[in-house]
């Protein structure tokens, strides 16, 4: 395991593992989403009062679980740059911070379109909304704050401090609508025939969208460290093979 | 682990644990304005403030809806949170999952008969979801338990 983990820290090695994983994520996240689409939207029964309106879920709780999902591993990787200055910990959570944006604002627009005819509102100031939106601006900060900097090395470690401070408010978005009085529902139960939780024909394709999200996840992670990876190795003397080989193929 | 790294190690936890407590107490001292609404319980007990406008939030308690205006634009009901009741006002379109025994919340404030006269009123939607036909037959079960219990 700690070899295992040693390995991942070398760029190298991660780029290549990479190169050998896009394939089956693609395929395996191709599959999920298209299972899970086609399911939550075709195939699963309608809601008894919000009708159809309810599908969103199928994209709105994946994308929730990608925005706190991205920031702890964005917070994991900070550790690693701060304790054990990992490089290659700096480029996955540079990687991931843009991927984290996308699911905040799919998991705040698809919400707000959901609001509308259920809540009868697309915002309020309620925990839950204000916790995601200030997690928006946070995972903004982090992409702006890196940019600020000349020096890889002072981004890396004011980046990480940030996300170290930032991850707080993950707990507070997760209980907030346990902690405080909000518009928002609670986190639904899952059940398989127990009636007061949620039936599974309801909820299966969820986790086939949200296995979808995951894959996504890593396929915009590998894509966007092995980017990373070349540019910030480019003067060594395999990334200049590589280029050699790839420029001879084509 | 090097002295040096158990000493990043400790940089690291109090970001964390400093971040954590500051926030935790910012939050602790804000307690009840982080809440989007009152509950019927804390507005019978005069907890809300006065000449201003407020959201009060709790169940259309069953059986209390009252139409009438033209269309039935004008709405009264009762909220409730199972202890203590207020009377809502109001005339307006009305959220699609709004009815008796459901979740809102309305925005307005107490007028001098200490009746809720509500600006905006927004529905609140539970954490369950039941599909249409799952819903029908447990209706139609509760109906024929009900023909039952008459007999």
């Amino acid at each position: 395991m700690w070899q295992w983990l040693y390995k991942l820290g070398s760029p190298r090695w991660f780029y290549e593992l990479g190169e050998r994983s896009l394939p089956w994520l693609w395929g395996a996240t191709v599959f999920l989403l298209a299972v899970g689409v086609v399911w939550g939207l075709a195939f699963a029964p309608p809601d008894y009062q919000m009708g159809d309106n309810y599908r969103i879920i199928y994209m709105h709780v994946p994308s929730a679980g990608l925005m706190k999902g991205c920031f702890y591993m964005m917070a994991i990787c900070s550790a690693a740059v701060l304790i054990w200055k990992i490089k290659m910990a700096d480029i996955v959570a540079k990687a991931i911070a843009p991927i984290g944006v996308m699911a905040t604002l799919l998991m705040l627009a698809s919400g707000s379109l959901w609001g509308i005819p259920t809540w009868g509102t697309w915002w309020i100031w309620d925990a839950r909304l204000t916790s995601s939106l200030l997690q928006f601006f946070i995972y903004m900060g982090i992409i702006v704050l890196r940019s600020a900097f000349d020096s890889q090395d002072s981004a890396a470690r004011a980046c990480a401090v940030l996300t170290l401070v930032g991850v707080v408010n993950i707990p507070i978005i997760e209980y907030s609508v346990e902690w405080w009085n909000t518009l928002h529902q609670g986190a639904s139960s899952l059940g398989m025939r127990d009636a007061s939780a949620n039936p599974p024909e309801i909820w299966i394709p969820a986790f086939f969208t949200g296995f979808g999200f995951i894959g996504l996840f890593f396929i915009g992670l590998i894509l966007r460290s092995q980017n990373e990876i070349l540019l910030r190795e480019r003067r060594t003397q395999w990334v200049r093979d590589l280029v050699a080989k790839e420029t001879a193929g084509a | 682990m090097l002295a040096h790294r158990q000493q990043r190690l400790a940089i690291v936890l109090f970001i964390l644990f400093g971040t954590a407590v500051a926030v935790g107490l910012v939050l602790v001292a804000l307690d009840e304005g982080i809440n989007v609404f009152y509950t019927p319980t804390e507005v019978s007990s005069g907890m809300v403030p006065e000449n201003q406008n407020f959201r009060i939030g709790g169940m259309v308690k069953m059986g209390s809806v009252v139409k009438d205006g033209l269309q039935g634009a004008e709405v009264n009901f009762l909220t409730t949170d199972f202890c203590n009741d207020v009377l809502v006002s109001y005339s307006g379109p009305l959220p699609d999952l709004f009815r008796e025994g459901q979740g809102v919340v309305a925005d307005g404030y107490i007028d001098n008969g200490g009746v809720f006269q509500a600006t905006q009123i927004l529905a609140k939607h539970d954490e369950n979801y039941m599909s249409a036909e799952v819903k029908a037959s447990l209706d139609a079960a509760e109906e024929h338990d009900a023909e039952v219990c008459q007999q």
